[in-house]
């Protein structure tokens, strides 16, 4: 497995600027996430890497193998890729074996021995080998799906949006169970996805995607606690932002004086905090608010509060067995240290 | 899969190529009134015969289409949705009909009985032989409907009746009327089995015109105003599918309604069933059976019998290959290819649908004794005229092939090391084959039993099973008539009652 490295890629498709120079690297062996809303170019990026599509200008190299550059590209079939489509693709006319083997050379199909240890890889019984995609629940077919991707020995995976056509609790199973198998296989992957949980959860690296362009590229923690701007800070989750003064390491806003990550700073700007970092305590220091609506999910629940007397309204994440009552005076805290972001004022999310 | 990319240019001279041929009857009949000039064409059609024509065919197809509308939803509503001892039984014995020309069950008619001649027995034969046209769609969208629908009428306080009456009728309101249309294009285009009844319409006579007075001028405007009759039904099923909402399934499996239970019912529910059964399959097929007796005692054509068929299923094959060959690019690039150009061309090769073979027939013989003279009378043109009337049902099942084929299956085995052969031998070809066959299937069946077109373009000394048997029964010769006839039903049986099956697997 290799990593894959890519240079000033851009795609137009008519007048419509796809992607607009665009460069990444993807360590190998590792999963990374391209996480953007329906219509950023993630897909694009995907097909070009794939081959499927070619680029207007720009790299793409395969370790040291340049795969694609202005006036040569490999064709598909000879770069050595895994593709895993949404809802799976499985050849309808073939049984999960014939559809995991379908890219080993002719040979090497008929030995059960490769399948064998596909199934066991994505946590398949081996009893659905001959059964047909139609007769397979959507996580198998899309477990079978990367089975299939894997078979040859690809140098690159790329999944995209695999999980979407699945319902929520299977996506969960589903997806630990794909970074699990891509893991073990020491796989070099990239997951197209616009869902951010997902891209968290199971990413080493998430590039964040927005009208054609990475705006940022991280660790899962880097990206949520430490987002580029205030709008990839609402994009990776819940958000409450702040206009705040900037003084040295610290922030005053409306939930007080707070500590800022980095270095210091000077001026106006934003402060964003994330609602787990809010904290409810009754009495005591902290600024007064008053409770509003309260979300309720079970393990935990959002609660909206407006800061006394008049200050704006923030949402906070508390545990699911200390829920306050709408109507209560409480005072909050906040936890830990804050991001900000330089620039104009803009009102709380 | 080649999203940016433009029509691929030879794809697309091929798709104008089907297009214009698919087109030439209804350019014939456009070109000719033109041509004729708009005076001798208004002298040829304001005639009291035209007037009586028109007269005669509209009330047989008005009062056809009432009757196939009554009768199948009815059928498809019993058999569907309530008790009815032997459901199974009775679905495949409704939609039998469909395996047996028209021409074939009023000849089963006529040979019993002299009474069937005019207006009633015209009325009766068609109906029976065209509401499975009617009973299918509907029985369908009964199956299809989910159950949850009426429930909740129910729960709003509606009675039984009610709740039908005003949720399940709107529901089946575009088969039935979708159906209908079918059944009244039919009609118009049906000759054999009103020739037959000695009713008069615009195929029968615009046949006359042709054959006996060789009037080549009054049933060229005979055959427009027909295409006229056919453009009017079509706008109106144009409209309809328009404003049509597809009910969508969803990917579970769908809850089936708890039947209607017949009590008291029943024994009435089943006396109908039958009764249209033994009008519609037992009547006609029990004639048949008497004359092949008749005729066998006498004289049993074998030679002829297997020279016919010999020549009726090498014509149906050949147009069966030729006519999903031209529907394989067109069907590719309106499902690959979607836009204005492409779409224009898949409608086109439709046009055939809707005009009645002898229209088809009479264009192609005209144009082809004007501009390409070698051409008359050979089989070369009679398939051609194969392949413009049933170019659309080839055109339908290949397209749900190719849509089969989606081009994710293409890219993913194109990343899994599969070049462009290997791509079309192992994924495309394979899940291709099954429409495309099915396809193919249907041309053969309907060349098999078409009479109409075959019987002007046919080249001397050609006969097939249909000709043969139509001279037969010209002659008054039933029991030598027979046989032709049988053997027709016997090839055309087994593929509809596959073809109804797997209809009933699909809903």
């Amino acid at each position: 497995m290799t990593g894959l490295t890519i240079r000033r890629l851009s795609k137009s498709f008519g007048s419509v600027r796809a992607l607009a120079g665009v460069d990444l690297d993807v360590p190998a062996r590792a999963l990374t996430a391209i996480l953007g809303p329906s219509g950023c170019g993630k897909t694009t990026l995907l097909r070009l890497v794939a081959g499927f599509t070619t680029p207007d200008a720009g790299t793409i190299a395969f370790g040291d193998l340049l795969v694609s550059e202005p006036h040569t590209a490999i064709p598909p079939q000879r770069r050595r890729i895994g593709y895993v489509p949404q809802e799976g693709a499985l050849f309808p006319h073939l049984r999960v074996a014939d559809n995991i083997t379908f890219g080993l050379p002719s040979a090497a199909r008929r030995s059960r021995k490769r399948l064998a240890e596909l199934l066991d890889l994505v946590e398949l019984h081996s009893s659905t080998a001959e059964r047909y995609p139609h007769e397979l629940s959507g996580g198998q077919q899309q477990r079978v799906a990367l089975a299939r991707a894997l078979a040859p020995n690809p140098s690159v995976v790329l999944l995209d949006e695999p999980f979407s056509s699945l319902d929520a609790n299977l996506r969960l199973s589903t997806g630990r169970t794909v970074a699990q198998a891509l893991h073990a296989a020491g796989a070099t992957a990239l997951l197209v996805t616009h869902d951010q949980n997902e891209a968290l959860s199971l990413a080493d690296q998430v590039a964040v995607m927005r009208e054609g362009r990475l705006v940022q590229v991280g660790s899962p923690g880097a990206v949520y606690a430490t987002p580029a701007d205030s709008a990839v800070a609402r994009f990776v989750g819940d958000a409450v932002l702040l206009p705040a003064v900037v003084t040295g390491r610290t922030a005053r806003c409306a939930l007080g004086v707070l500590s800022v990550r980095g270095g210091p700073g000077e001026g106006q700007g934003q402060v964003l905090i994330r609602p787990e970092q809010i904290e409810i305590v009754h009495g005591g220091t902290g600024v007064p608010a008053l409770v509003g609506a309260v979300t309720y999910f079970g393990h935990d629940a959002t609660v909206a509060m407006t800061i006394q007397p008049d200050g704006p309204t923030v949402t906070a994440r508390v545990s699911g067995t200390r829920t306050p009552d709408p109507g209560t005076h409480v005072h909050l805290t906040v936890n830990g240290p804050v991001t900000t972001f330089p620039g104009r004022e803009t009102a709380a999310a | 899969m080649r999203r940016d990319g433009a029509y691929p240019p030879l794809l697309l001279a091929l798709c104008v190529t089907v297009a214009l041929i698919a087109a030439i009857p209804l350019l014939f009949v456009v070109g000719y009134t033109v041509s004729l000039g708009w005076g001798a064409a208004w002298r040829l059609i304001v005639r009291p015969r035209v007037g009586e024509l028109l007269v005669n065919t509209t009330e047989l197809m008005l009062g056809c289409m009432i009757l196939c509308a009554v009768l199948g939803t009815a059928a498809a509503w019993l058999v569907h949705r309530t008790n009815l001892p032997g459901r199974g039984v009775w679905h495949v014995l409704l939609a039998a009909p469909l395996a047996v020309p028209a021409f074939v069950t009023s000849f089963g008619w006529v040979s019993v009985t002299g009474a069937v001649e005019g207006y009633g027995g015209a009325l009766l034969i068609v109906t029976l032989s065209y509401y499975p046209l009617v009973y299918l769609p509907v029985a369908a969208t009964l199956r299809g409907l989910d159950p949850a629908l009426e429930e909740t009428a129910r729960s709003l306080g509606l009675g039984s009746w009610a709740a039908f009456a005003r949720v399940v009728l709107p529901q089946l309101r575009p088969a039935v009327l979708g159906g209908s249309l079918l059944v009244g294009l039919h009609l118009l285009a049906e000759f054999g089995a009103l020739q037959m009844l000695r009713f008069p319409t615009f195929t029968t006579a615009i046949y006359d015109q042709y054959r006996s007075s060789y009037d080549a001028q009054a049933a060229n405007m005979l055959a427009g105003v027909l295409v006229a009759c056919c453009a009017v039904l079509l706008l109106a099923e144009l409209r309809l599918r328009g404003r049509r909402r597809y009910a969508r399934l969803g990917s579970g499996a769908a809850r089936i309604a708890p039947p209607v239970r017949l009590g008291l019912w029943s024994a009435p529910a089943l006396l109908a069933v039958l009764g249209v059964v033994v009008l519609a399959l037992g009547v006609p097929l029990g004639s048949l059976a008497r004359w092949l007796v008749v005729g066998a005692s006498t004289a049993f054509p074998l030679g002829t019998l297997a020279q016919t068929a010999g020549t009726a299923l090498g014509l149906g094959l050949m147009a069966a290959l030729l006519t999903t060959l031209c529907a394989i690019p067109v069907a590719w690039l309106s499902v690959r290819h979607r836009g204005r150009v492409s779409s224009t061309l898949e409608r086109s090769t439709y046009i055939g649908n809707a005009l009645p073979g002898i229209v088809v027939a009479l264009a192609l013989i005209t144009v082809s004794i004007r501009f390409v003279r070698p051409a008359y009378q050979t089989t070369g043109l009679l398939l051609i005229a194969y392949v413009i009337m049933f170019l659309p049902r080839a055109v339908v099942s290949v397209r749900a092939a190719v849509a089969q084929a989606q081009p994710v299956l293409d890219d993913v085995a194109h990343s899994l090391g599969a070049g462009t052969i290997s791509r079309l031998r192992r994924v495309t070809l394979p899940l291709m084959a099954p429409g495309v066959g099915a396809g193919a299937a249907l041309v053969f069946l309907a060349v098999v039993t078409e009479l109409t077109a075959t019987l002007l373009l046919s080249p001397t000394g050609t006969h097939t099973l249909a000709t043969q048997f139509w001279s037969e029964v010209r002659d008054v010769d039933y029991g030598a008539a027979a046989p032709y006839a049988a053997l027709m039903v016997l090839i055309s049986a087994p593929a509809t009652y596959l073809l109804t099956a797997t209809a009933r697997r699909s809903t």
